[in-house]
């Protein structure tokens, strides 16, 4: 049985899941993570990720091009994300409830727009054809490291470079400075001029376009037909895996990645058919998310006014 | 000042309401270039908003600004900042786990989308070495002291150029040392042709470092005086409208035996860390000791243990000669131990009650105001009237709610509750913070009056003028440990800094 396992197909097969499971959420944690890094706690991922996947999909159904499905997942995701500014960034409201209250509406509004627009089930499902793999030249010639490493998703390669991107705009750039320093202490940036609610009215709406591309990834890529509730909890593990990573890009890559490893992990051993209970097998990431909290949950990196509305007084 | 150089800024009745608090009235003074301007006020005198209109915080009803011969109209900080206008905030602006460097850099207008810290850190080095600092520039901020804080925020404005630096009460939380250090910056930045203006209600600082003063008082303009002309009698009466006095009268008292003793005391913070250490102090009847010591060496931890909130991890705390560690607060209370606590808002009040209410908390426990399970409100009501009369409470009545007084009004009513009740002993944090002199007055004259009748009293103060005034001994805290103690006839302010700076061996 043992050999199974260690068998190179299995490895290979298996390192190549992870990097697709890990891509939704990996958009949607950096995604986070700069939201977060200007201070504003955002817990409406999930919902924002089930519109982003609605949308998204509809939008390739109807178009037949599957590029158009992710730009509307991601404009979907930035507008949802729109609304969440004006209630945490114009009103002021409390973070937290204004999250859960999104997340709950939009959630509900793709369960609810997806009768619409696709009848009751039971007749034929409709699906898209999902993207391809895009081996980049060369290096996917590369035995085995080209089979698990360049033989990806775009979208997976994209992910990734976003958290190169993200890193280097944070700690390289004076916007990203403006940003860090706004999530410790926004007066920093508006005794010099600088317009907080305009700061964090654009990070919101980045974080949505993440989440929305990271929720288009599921249908568009990794099943090819929309299922209600297709996120599965993927939203809020981001949210773990940001403070799992201390708020630091590479550290919130890794996180989800070990994520992504275990969700690859009980998926390929459920397709070897070993006698083992499956329903414990796909509870794994998501204990694996509770242990890990309770383990690296001291963050010493947490921006110091996370979740405090900002009031000029 | 005889006028010697030409106004760099000219403020035209400039009015400022917020809702229908009036903040500024028709308010005019001018700023010489290449002066040092304090700006004196009691606390919601209008010293503030007067200066953050004019950084472009807020914008004036009414109102015109010259600076530089140009008429000067900012929407927001940027244009003063373009202009050559820059702040140092009465709360510091800094973002503590950042590093120094990136605290200046951040915000200010360079070429390109990267951050060049390196240019950056040459520019400020070539500043700190003219202004004298010496300062590590990749320092995390949160890890310097109060007063290297502060050389930050003045860097943060001259290295992006300014003509004219406002600071809002800068000398708050600093050592005596740390202030003498910031005036020898002011005084370089005068002679380099810079204007400062001071805000402030410090009076010895006016007559140190000014060239000219102007006082507000309730959001209106006093009067600009030259520093040389004045006293600070003169200044006192322009600020306060009435002669008042500095020295509280005192009766000479020989102390009796000790009240409260605190023995080895050890106390955590709320993170685990240490935040009293081996601390001991006694305090005798008739007597006041002051305890001095900038804001965050423990002194919470301590008023916390002493009145029972917070658990000792080793040590006593006796009250005469019973050991009441680890009490609870109601016990305590019971045994004759009075508090005023450091934030009457959060901890003193609570703000949404009726006077009458907050009067009796802790005791509500207690005859003569309950009987049974119910609360005896007719006693109550008599109790409060006694209470807001007796203490000079303005008040229409017991049932006014707390957050309608101002802090004055409520500081009289802690006062009133704690002291009703015949205490042996008093702990008082931070008694005035934020009072006007008049409240002030009052307040002192109270605890000079308890000690005169034997009551033995602790008083945890940040601001040394007050522990000079009333104390009859001087301790100081510094991270949590006794630096020693002083007779107050043999105290300077000089050596009580260094001991609150750390620095052993200062004293008297």
């Amino acid at each position: 049985m043992l050999s199974e396992f260690l068998n190179a197909a299995f490895l290979v097969a298996l390192v190549a899941a992870t990097f697709r499971m890990v891509t939704p959420i990996l958009f949607t944690a950096i995604g986070l993570l700069v939201v977060n890094r200007g201070g504003i706690v955002d817990l409406s991922t999930e919902g924002v990720m089930l519109m982003g996947a609605l949308a998204g999909f509809t939008a390739a159904y109807y178009s037949g091009s599957l590029w158009l499905g992710v730009l509307v997942g991601a404009l979907t995701g930035g507008a949802i994300s729109l609304l969440t500014a004006f209630l945490v960034v114009i009103l002021k409201m409390n973070q937290s409830v204004s999250g859960i209250a999104i997340n709950m509406l939009a959630a509900g509004l793709s369960f609810y727009l997806f009768r619409l627009i696709y009848g009751s089930s039971g007749e034929t499902v409709p699906t898209v054809s999902t993207f391809d793999p895009l081996p980049i030249p060369l290096l996917s010639e590369i035995p085995v490291i080209g089979k698990v490493f360049f033989s990806q998703y775009a979208l997976t390669y994209l992910a990734f470079i976003m958290v190169v991107l993200v890193w280097a705009f944070l700690y390289k750039t004076k916007s990203g400075l403006v940003i860090r320093c706004t999530g410790d202490n926004p007066r920093t940036v508006d005794t010099k001029g600088i317009s907080v609610n305009l700061v964090h009215t654009a990070l919101l709406v980045f974080g949505g376009m993440m989440y929305g591309i990271g929720g288009a990834f599921l249908p568009l890529v990794a099943t090819g037909l929309y299922v209600p509730g297709i996120s599965a909890g993927r939203g809020w593990i981001a949210i773990a895996i940001v403070i799992f990573g201390n708020f630091r890009p590479f550290r919130v890559m890794f996180g989800a990645l070990l994520f992504g490893f275990l969700d690859a992990l009980q998926l390929q051993i459920q397709g070897i058919g070993i006698d083992f209970p499956y329903q414990l097998l796909i509870a794994l990431p998501y204990v694996l998310t509770i242990i890990v909290l309770i383990i690296g949950g001291k963050s010493s990196g947490k921006p110091l006014h996370l979740g405090i509305p900002y009031h000029r007084e | 000042m005889q006028q010697k150089s030409q106004p760099i800024l000219q403020i035209e009745n400039q009015t400022k309401r917020f809702g229908n608090v009036l903040a500024n009235e028709n308010i005019s003074m001018q700023v010489c270039g290449g002066e040092i301007h304090c700006l004196l006020g009691e606390n919601g005198a209008g010293k503030s908003t007067l200066a953050e209109c004019l950084y472009g915080f807020y914008r004036p009803d009414s109102g015109k600004y010259t600076f530089k011969g140009k008429e000067f109209k900012p929407r927001s900080p940027r244009d003063a900042i373009d202009a050559g206008i820059g702040m140092v905030h009465q709360h510091f602006v800094l973002s503590p786990p950042m590093t120094v460097i990136e605290n200046i850099v951040v915000g200010t207008e360079s070429d390109g989308i990267w951050l060049d810290l390196k240019s950056a850190s040459e520019k400020v080095a070539a500043l700190c070495s003219d202004y004298d600092l010496d300062l590590e520039l990749d320092t995390i901020v949160g890890q310097l002291p109060v007063g290297r804080q502060q050389w930050v925020e003045i860097l943060k404005a001259l290295y992006v150029g300014v003509d004219l630096l406002i600071l809002d009460e800068p000398t708050a939380s600093l050592t005596p040392q740390e202030v003498e250090k910031l005036f020898e910056i002011l005084q370089k930045m005068k002679t380099k042709g810079l204007s400062v203006i001071l805000i402030t209600h410090k009076l010895h600082e006016v007559m140190e470092i000014s060239d000219r003063v102007t006082v507000l008082r309730k959001a209106r303009l006093v009067g600009t005086v030259n520093t040389i002309d004045v006293t600070r009698e003169t200044l006192v009466n322009m600020m306060v409208g009435r002669t008042v006095s500095f020295q509280v009268a005192k009766k000479i008292k020989t102390p009796g035996r000790a009240i409260l003793e605190l023995r080895d005391l050890h106390v955590l913070k709320d993170n685990g860390l240490d935040g009293v250490k081996d601390f001991s102090l006694s305090i005798c009847e008739n007597e006041i000791v002051g305890l001095a010591g900038v804001a965050g060496n423990g002194q919470s931890e301590l008023f916390d243990a002493i009145v029972g909130v917070r658990q000792l991890q080793n040590g006593q705390i006796l009250l005469s000669g019973e050991d009441i560690s680890n009490d609870s607060p109601d016990m305590v209370i019971k045994k004759g131990i009075a508090s005023i606590p450091p934030d009457r808002m959060t901890q003193g009040l609570l703000m949404g009650f009726p006077i009458k209410e907050n009067l009796i908390l802790g005791r509500h426990r207690v005859a003569p105001f309950k009987k049974g399970i119910e609360l005896k409100y007719r006693v109550i009501e008599q109790f409060a009237e006694q209470a807001i009369e007796h203490y000079e409470v303005v008040a229409t009545s017991g049932e006014q709610i707390a957050k309608t007084l101002s802090g004055g009004n409520l500081q009289k009513v802690i006062l009133a509750r704690e002291l009703s009740h015949d205490p042996r002993f008093v702990v008082a944090s931070s008694p005035t913070r934020g009072l006007d002199v008049g409240a002030m007055e009052y307040v002192h004259k109270r605890l000079v009056e308890l000690r005169d009748s034997g009551i033995g009293i602790l008083l945890i103060s940040e601001d040394l003028d007050e522990v000079f005034n009333v104390s009859d001994r001087i301790a100081v805290i510094y991270n949590g440990e006794a630096m020693g103690i002083l007779n107050r006839e043999e105290a300077t302010r000089e050596g009580v800094g260094l001991l609150m700076a750390g620095f052993r061996g200062g004293g008297g």
